[in-house]
């Protein structure tokens, strides 16, 4: 049986930058995939070819600094600046999206310029703890016994929602080439980003598209979503009366009719009953993580069975950890009900960092690197301006420094910090509100208790700017605004 | 996203026809926390609204609890609708606490779009306030 600390499942995103976190880290581990090339879900989707998320080829921050990583969400990141930012040399600029072989050569390009080591071919298909605690996984290539096992396995398993007859609608990933729907009746249920995929898709070649779901989209938070690209053509379509229909509509049921289905529907936002014909319906119903077995050792699951649940540093059952896409799971404190950025490669690459620092120092292979601090008010006004981790998972990583020192102790979870007893210390956090106004918050705590104290916006987000320093500044005297 | 056939469960949510809970369940998502778990956090803002669908959750003052939560109760509301910060810790009290959340910016719409609801949740907090003024 082969030994080793850590055992990471899968090479996406997810399982690529935590493996690459690892090696520099100094801990020992076996990256295993099924697959047998990096990429993970981007071998195969999106269908119709183009990414949500944006990244610009060209930025105010040359492409190897660590600035520039706020202006390229799709490349993992890294400590050696030849590694940053490889998924935009790889884009023809037709659009700040990449397409689907953009974004899949980024990521081999990283696996094999940062040599993340992969044994490909290689399938986990079970999972048992052993009486000393260390977890054994069977994989088709033989066992691996390891200390702690971090699956990075995306939410990638197609999964339906409980409607009688649903068993018989193809799911989105079964979609086929286009031109299958040319002149066809197509009904998407569901209204989610690969419902709109769907229809955006298929605009050229169906005769008509009905999307059904209990909920309207809501046009005024898309349109500051990259999510927008996927949306709007559907729903100016819809609006021009063009054959897209954009239906709030609970479907309670769904039956074969000849080659095609009927649905049976009731209005939510009108109320109203509906019976809908199509020639082809499609499970735009979202996906669900692989699990194989892990609820048998305590991995409880959330959203309907189809994400699992864990603490702020990833961790699921003792020593189940995971990473990518799956990491939604560790919601946060999800303050004014912002959500973290954690289902997309901008938000996960960095939870793999606090993840794997996590390990390094659980496993006793490294202790937490303190760096000490010269000027505080300018390190903490620099993060607050331009840290990318502190960007994309706003709310969700904070910049933490120990007021010993002052030392640096790293980006940590905002929840870990806020709830873990410690010695004095303060967190920055850039956060936003239901409007998406954006702002600083810091936390400062001394003698175990924790003051939040919310700074004003500013247009230009220049929160390095002399107003801000000047606040920090008598924050951290202990003085009162 | 959680089940809508959870929320049916829950006596705040009774007066919904299946449609509109679906439409509900869209809004809100799922969350299980471990026993210890801090849910809501005293002097922290932002908060959300919670309803716990299975398990226990402890009221937490200074360290002392003062009120204990089940399945079918709610909390968060109080600092929603006062903007207010929280004023009490809010922590998982059984082996897993699970919990049905709405972002606290949806609360004040989906109560006027369900009169319903803000009926089911005025009444439960008068019995609360009810409880605490005999209690003295």
């Amino acid at each position: 049986m082969n030994d080793v600390d850590v055992v990471v499942v899968g090479s996406g995103p997810g399982g690529l930058q935590t493996s690459y976190f690892l090696s520099r880290l100094g801990v020992a581990h076996v990256t295993i995939s099924a697959d047998d090339a990096p990429g993970g879900m981007f071998r195969k989707w999106p269908i119709f070819q183009r990414l949500l998320s944006w990244s610009k080829p060209d930025a105010p921050f040359p492409r190897t600094s660590r600035e520039y990583e706020w202006f390229d969400h799709n490349s993992l990141v890294a400590e050696e600046p030849e590694l940053r930012g490889l998924v935009p040399t790889f884009m023809d600029r037709t659009w700040a999206v990449p397409s689907r072989a953009e974004m899949e050569a980024g990521l081999a390009a990283f696996a094999d310029q940062a040599g993340v080591a992969v044994r490909y071919g290689c399938r986990w298909t079970g999972t048992r703890r052993e009486d000393d605690g260390r977890l054994v996984l069977e994989t088709s290539e033989g066992e691996y016994r390891c200390r702690a096992a971090v699956f990075a396995l995306g939410v990638t398993a197609p999964w339906k929602s409980p409607i009688p007859g649903i068993e018989d609608v193809p799911h989105y990933a079964e979609t086929g080439d286009p031109s299958l729907y040319a002149g066809k009746r197509v009904l998407v249920i569901g209204k989610r980003n690969s419902g709109f995929e769907l229809a955006d898709g298929l605009l050229p070649w169906a005769q008509r598209v009905l999307l059904v779901s209990p909920r309207q989209p809501e046009i005024s938070v898309l349109a500051h979503a990259s999510v927008r690209v996927r949306y709007f053509q559907p729903l100016e379509d819809s609006a021009l009366g063009g054959g897209t229909h954009v239906l709030d509509a609970a479907i309670e049921r769904i039956e074969r009719a000849g080659a095609g289905f009927r649905v049976l529907a009731s209005g939510t936002t009108r109320p109203g009953d509906f019976d809908l014909e199509c020639d082809v319906a499609i499970a735009a119903t979202g996906f669900s993580t692989p699990l194989v077995d892990l609820e048998e050792l305590g991995v409880r699951t959330v959203a309907q069975g189809r994400i699992p649940a864990m603490g702020p540093f990833f961790e699921a059952a003792d020593g189940v950890y995971f990473a990518g896409n799956a990491t939604q799971g560790a919601a946060g404190l999800k303050k004014r009900g912002v959500g973290a950025s954690s289902p997309a490669v901008h938000g996960f690459r960095y939870n793999a960092r606090v993840l794997t620092e996590h390990l390094a120092e659980r496993l006793g292979v490294r202790d937490r690197q303190r760096r000490p601090v010269d000027d505080l008010v300018s390190f903490l006004a620099a993060e607050l301006a331009g840290a990318p981790e502190l960007w994309a998972q706003k709310g969700y990583l904070a910049r933490v420094v120990g007021l010993d020192g002052p030392f640096d102790d790293g980006i940590q979870p905002l929840e870990h910090f806020v709830d873990a007893a410690g010695p004095d210390a303060v967190a920055v956090t850039v956060e936003m509100d239901a409007e998406g106004e954006i702002f600083p918050v810091v936390y400062v705590r001394r003698g175990g208790a924790i003051r939040e104290v919310e700074l004003e916006p500013d247009p230009l987000n220049a929160f390095d700017s002399e107003p801000y320093r000047h606040e920090l500044s008598l924050l951290l005297n202990g003085k009162e605004r | 996203m959680i089940d809508s056939a959870t929320l049916a469960r829950l006596s705040l949510f009774a007066d919904l026809e299946s449609p509109q809970l679906l439409a509900v369940s869209e809004l809100m998502d799922e969350e299980s926390h471990p026993r210890e778990a801090r849910v809501l956090r005293a002097g922290i803002s932002g908060t959300n609204f919670y309803v716990i669908t299975d398990g226990e959750a402890a009221v937490r003052v200074d360290g002392k609890d003062v009120a204990r939560l089940h399945a079918g109760d709610f909390f968060g509301e109080i600092s929603i609708l006062t903007g207010d910060p929280v004023l009490a810790d809010v922590v998982a009290a059984s082996e897993e606490l699970r919990l049905a959340v709405l972002p606290g910016s949806r609360l004040r719409p989906l109560l006027l779009e369900h009169p319903a609801l803000a009926l089911r949740m005025l009444e439960t907090m008068s019995r609360r306030l009810r409880a605490t003024t005999l209690a003295g």
